[in-house]
């Protein structure tokens, strides 16, 4: 497929994401969907077009890796999986219900296929990730692993210790990503608990950084390929995002952090994601 | 006259026979490779070791990951830090998730001594078992220790180990059977059974033999596993003897001696007095000064005896 189609493709699969995000949030009445918006085009990336992975075998050995670190953004990766094929589309209608495969955050426990582990409190996927990648080295397994967590989670210690190993380590087989929308619950970043400069701290703890707009699906693919040829060192990815990116009277909003949509709501939302 | 060998050294054993016969397994270490005896490991097998620094959340999330591709982790840091720093991680990382990383908490109880408070770990053994699961075992000397730790790799899921700094009678044999979940007969007795785990059992054995002296039968159970524990044993002890005494080093609150009378509460209600630290931080001592001033010796588990034969 030429660059141009492949840039199209994905773009017409994160609109369709969105939309699933949208009405799956809407349907449970609950979640996440600031944070899963402005994750979309990232995962929808790595779904479709980075990864190595195979809907009908989710064990396979040589899988790429996903860690959805920020948790709580689970929605976008629920679409994506149901999107590859791992189960019916039908089951997003399930999120957050009792007795669902899609919990609340997600869950190994539940059954549900692609979910590597369950994460949700946040600061935890990193070193996670780390284990995988020092795990697949140990075998000999040529498969990368990709870890995405948010800019209020790296105020979480836990990430700095895992980074700091992911460097030690040398774990070029890994990838992070940070889902930099920029606001956190309590307020802007900036205002509450400020983790900038962001690119800088990584590099200080030895990780090659990669700046992007984390909705250029160009500029996203490319980061992830020039994450592929960095030897010797773990790479992230700092994706300037915009939370609730697709929807108008949600985009950069505080308040969209933990809130789903109402039915009303998101027949206005849906509306504009069909016609964008 | 028993053998002196801290438990800490039969992880250590435990950890090598496991590197030998199962290439899966891999030790983690937050900066303490030699007090946790991981250093045994680490020098035969140096390429399945990783130091994680002084980083336990990272550590635990690590050994997590690793688990996913199918090693086996051990980690190996002291119980206050592998039980009560991490206990998020340990508790949505590893349980949550029924990751196949066992633990090893180390310096556990307050016969780690000299470190004082901050390093001695009297709540570990009630922050893990109150996880869904999570084992929990305390094993006894240093045999039962290895043995536990081999164990724990055939386990399939989240595996603690406590286990301590001094070096303790070896009261067990080889020949002992270790079984996860089984308790164990030490001494047979009618009038009370006392139940412990750790370095209590033989605190419980010495108490056991003065008790005969004033007369008194005493049955002794080395209830290795706290969870998932042997519910028939305790059963079987309130029910023949009737009168029970738990003994740990350890906080008496929601710790091994809740969980028997968690037990005998539901199945068979009996006069249940607990041996075991009263709600209060370690502090700087020798071992056995320390046993002393909390209350942990076999004089103890005497008077705990007297006192639960009244009310029986």
């Amino acid at each position: 497929m030429k660059r141009s189609e492949e840039i199209e493709r994905l773009e017409r699969m994160a609109r369709e994401v969105r939309k699933d995000i949208i009405e799956m949030l809407a349907e449970a009445g609950s979640g996440h969907s600031g944070g899963s918006l402005s994750a979309c085009d990232i995962v929808v990336a790595l779904y479709f077009s980075v990864m190595r992975h195979e809907a009908q075998n989710p064990q396979w050995i040589e899988r790429d890796r996903f860690i959805l670190s920020k948790g709580h953004s689970c929605p976008a990766m629920y679409a994506c999986l149901a999107r590859a094929g791992y189960f019916p589309l039908e089951e997003l209608k399930t999120l957050r219900k009792f007795g669902s495969r899609l919990q609340g955050h997600p869950s190994k426990a539940n059954g549900l296929p692609g979910i590597e582990v369950s994460t949700g409190s946040l600061g935890q996927g990193l070193s996670i990730a780390n284990g995988v990648a020092l795990g697949l080295r140990l075998d000999r397994i040529g498969a990368r692993v990709y870890c995405l967590m948010g800019d209020g989670e790296i105020d979480e210690g836990q990430i700095w210790e895992a980074a700091m190993a992911a460097s030690h380590y040398h774990l070029d087989n890994l990838c992070g990503i940070v889902d930099n929308n920029g606001l956190q619950i309590d307020g802007p970043i900036d205002e509450i608990m400020s983790p900038n400069p962001i690119a800088e701290k990584w590099k200080a703890f030895g990780w090659n950084t990669i700046k992007i707009d984390g909705h250029n699906m160009e500029e996203i693919l490319e980061a992830f390929a020039e994450a592929k040829r960095i030897k010797g060192k773990p790479t992230v990815i700092i994706a300037k995002t915009i939370k609730g990116k697709g929807v108008s009277f949600m985009e950069n909003v505080v308040d969209w952090h933990g809130k789903a949509p109402s039915k009303e709501q998101a027949k206005v939302a849906l509306k504009e994601l069909e016609s964008s | 006259m028993f053998e002196m060998k801290s438990t800490r050294d039969g992880y250590g054993e435990g950890l090598v026979a496991l590197g030998e016969k199962n290439s899966q397994v891999v030790v983690l270490s937050a900066d303490l490779t030699d007090s946790t005896r991981a250093s045994m490991f680490k020098e035969r097998f140096p390429e399945r070791f990783f130091t994680m620094g002084v980083a336990e959340a990272d550590m635990i999330g690590t050994a997590g990951g690793l688990s996913l591709v199918g090693k086996i982790p051990f980690c190996c840091t002291f119980g206050v830090f592998a039980s009560g720093r991490v206990w998020d991680q340990v508790r949505v990382t590893i349980c949550y998730s029924n990751l196949n990383v066992k633990i090893g908490g180390s310096h556990g109880g307050i016969t780690v001594g000299e470190d004082g408070a901050s390093h001695q770990s009297l709540e570990d053994i009630t922050l893990m078992r109150v996880l869904p699961n999570m084992r929990v075992v305390v094993p006894c000397d240093a045999i039962e220790t290895r043995k536990a730790t081999i164990n724990a790799a055939e386990v399939v899921g989240p595996v603690y180990i406590r286990f301590g700094r001094p070096s303790i009678p070896t009261i067990t044999k080889e020949d002992t059977p270790f079984i996860l979940g089984k308790a164990i007969s030490m001494r047979e007795g009618k009038d009370v059974a006392i139940l412990a785990c750790g370095i209590m059992v033989y605190e419980a054995l010495e108490a056991a033999n003065d008790l005969d002296k004033k007369g008194i039968s005493a049955r002794v159970i080395n209830v290795h596993t706290v969870k998932p524990i042997d519910e028939e044993k305790i059963f079987e002890a309130a029910r023949e003897t009737g009168a029970i005494v738990t003994a740990e080093e350890h906080q008496l609150c929601g710790g091994f001696g809740s969980a028997v009378a968690e037990v005998v509460g539901k199945e068979f209600p009996v006069p249940v007095e607990m041996v075991g630290i009263k709600d209060r931080f370690g502090e700087s001592g020798s071992p056995q000064e320390l046993m002393q001033d909390f209350g942990l010796t076999r004089f103890d588990i005497v008077r705990a005896v007297e006192r639960v034969l009244k009310r029986k």
